[in-house]
């Protein structure tokens, strides 16, 4: 970013300038909503919604919003759609730069404040209505832990514990983790909860999504452990919304 | 008689190509070869910390020999050449030849406008879809350009060791029978008793054509002493498991040499080089005639113009 900084500093984020006043700039990009993250045993799961809003419109139903950042981290993002995208890239790309340029890894703590750099530097564009909200998790190598990341729109970062949600649906979902997380779950586990948190964010809040059973869309669910980065195929969370759904229908329709 | 002597273009270029293959043939050599499964690279080189061969971007290699801080400023510069047109463009949109095109122009302005040539031959190589699509580019510290194919050999006595990986290479070598036959040239040169190289002491990787994204990956220790031991020969080699990421960091940083300018210097003729810097200035003389009394193994990978680009290695 730094280079890009120097050499094409028209290319980063933060360095454009907006057009004053013609329309409110929060319609002009879809957002993107719910993110959830929580520590399993032996490492970290991230999952996130597929739904992008746009007002009262959905924008997309099939946007991914949960990423690998680098072998051994992922990153998603709730907020303006476009904003996130490119952030999320930008931190890729500086994560395997960064690797390659130095011929080791950055420590996790090194990931999570060169992201709260980064987001700092789009603090403009969030004055301006275009804010973006990453939730950052990882496999510290040197700690053997999964451990989580949440940030503000002004590049504040903050550690979280055990699990921690972002974005509109957020609400919904963190009163469903802390119901359903136990300490020293597995992944298997975590996965289920990921799910059900995301079907409870998505249950009240119109800009998350559910599980789609008919376009088979589900959420996106990765984990990190100290074998890297991994994302749950489709078919085993289907699966796992499958069983959610049954549960639910079991015990009253209310829930 | 101060009067500054006239010296023709062709012997100021003679001279400066004279004395960047001289630093290059000091250091020691890099084979670059293909396999059915992707492109290896190998070297000797004790040290953990500085790679003379290193990942440049998803598909794409680099291995250098020559002078380290000379090569490891070309790589800096290719990796973000790398990265900025991957992030501004698409990650398809780096390629190897768009890489070596940019050395080129690097390697050769700077060998007509600085004072002193960069002492370095580079390799850049693009692991394709397909054996067909695989890119070896080989350029020479002029800017010369060769695109190579099959197998390259540079640095140190780098014609001897290419006619030894001329006569074991085939097409669809597996990664092991590459290996060996890489380490066997390596261990070949400087007379005629052939060494064996143990594995601590080389510097391998790969691009396999396989891997989903970023195809470069460093075979260290066991995997590294099971392929070259002709057991780990086939697949099973291939999918052991990887010591990819983290190239450097779960290694204690070896006996390192940071200080020095060249990492791979040999202990003999660890001689700075500022040294041969002197005959090059006093070019009006006759240049040629310190060559053969101070370096005999000079003699070996030089040609006559400066610009040959090594056809056939």
């Amino acid at each position: 970013m730094d280079f890009l900084a120097e050499h094409a500093p028209d290319r980063l984020p933060g360095n454009r300038s907006m057009p004053a006043g013609m329309t409110d700039p929060a319609t002009l990009s879809p957002h993107a909503t719910t993110i959830v993250a929580m520590t399993f045993d032996g490492g970290v799961l991230m999952a996130g919604d597929r739904r992008a809003t746009a007002g009262n419109m959905i924008a997309s139903r099939s946007i991914e919003k949960v990423f690998p950042a680098d072998e051994y981290s992922a990153v998603g993002f709730a907020g303006s759609a476009g904003i996130g995208l490119e952030l999320v890239r930008l931190f890729q790309l500086e994560l395997e730069h960064y690797e390659k340029i130095e011929g080791s890894l950055l420590s996790l703590n090194g990931k999570a404040n060169r992201l709260a750099t980064m987001l700092r530097g789009n603090l403009p564009m969030a004055m301006q209505g275009l804010a973006v909200v990453p939730l950052f998790a990882g496999y510290d190598l040197d700690k053997d832990t999964g451990r989580i990341f949440s940030y503000d729109p002004t590049g504040g970062r903050y550690e979280e514990h055990e699990h921690h949600g972002v974005g509109s649906g957020s609400v919904f979902a963190r009163g469903a983790m802390k119901k359903l997380w136990r300490r020293g779950m597995d992944a298997e586990a975590a996965v289920h909860v990921a799910v059900e948190a995301l079907y409870d964010a998505a249950d009240d809040d119109s800009a998350t999504g559910g599980p789609d059973t008919v376009r088979r869309i589900f959420p996106v669910v990765a984990t990190v452990s100290v074998d890297g980065y991994q994302r749950i195929e489709s078919a085993e969370i289907a699966r796992v919304a499958e069983q959610i759904a049954d549960e639910r229908r079991e015990r009253g329709s209310i829930a | 008689m101060n009067m500054p002597f006239y010296v023709s273009p062709e012997q100021l270029m003679k001279d400066r190509a004279d004395f960047a293959r001289k630093g290059i043939a000091r250091g020691r050599s890099v084979v670059v070869l293909a396999y059915d499964g992707g492109i290896a690279f190998a070297t000797e080189n004790p040290s953990r910390a500085l790679h003379k061969i290193s990942e440049i971007y998803d598909r794409i290699a680099f291995a250098a020999v020559g002078k380290y801080n000379e090569f490891e400023n070309l790589r800096v510069a290719g990796v973000r050449y790398a990265d900025m047109r991957g992030y501004s463009y698409d990650r398809s949109d780096v390629t190897a030849r768009g890489l070596a095109n940019a050395y080129a122009q690097t390697l050769g302005t700077v060998f007509i406008t600085e004072s002193k040539p960069l002492e370095v031959e580079i390799v850049v190589a693009e692991v394709g879809a397909e054996a067909a699509d695989d890119q070896i580019y080989r350029l020479t510290y002029d800017g010369t350009v060769a695109d190579e194919h099959s197998f390259v050999v540079m640095g140190g006595q780098a014609e001897q060791l290419g006619r030894r990986v001329k006569e074991g290479w085939r097409e669809d070598m597996s990664l092991g029978e590459a290996l060996r036959l890489a380490v066997a040239a390596l261990g070949s040169g400087e007379g005629s008793s052939p060494r064996t190289i143990e594995a601590a002491q080389l510097e391998v990787a790969v691009l396999e054509r396989d891997r989903p994204r970023r195809a470069f990956r460093r075979l260290t220790r066991q995997v590294l002493a099971d392929l070259l031991a002709e057991g780990g020969e086939g697949p099973s080699g291939a999918a052991a498991p990887a010591d990819d990421l983290p190239p450097a960091d779960d290694l204690p940083v070896g006996p390192a040499t940071p200080g020095m300018g060249t990492a791979d210097t040999a202990p003999p003729d660890g001689v700075d080089s500022t040294e041969p810097e002197a005959g090059p200035k006093s070019s009006d003389e006759s240049p040629t005639d310190e060559s053969p009394t101070e370096e005999k193994p000079d003699a070996g990978p030089d040609k006559s113009s400066g610009t040959t680009p090594g056809a056939d290695h």
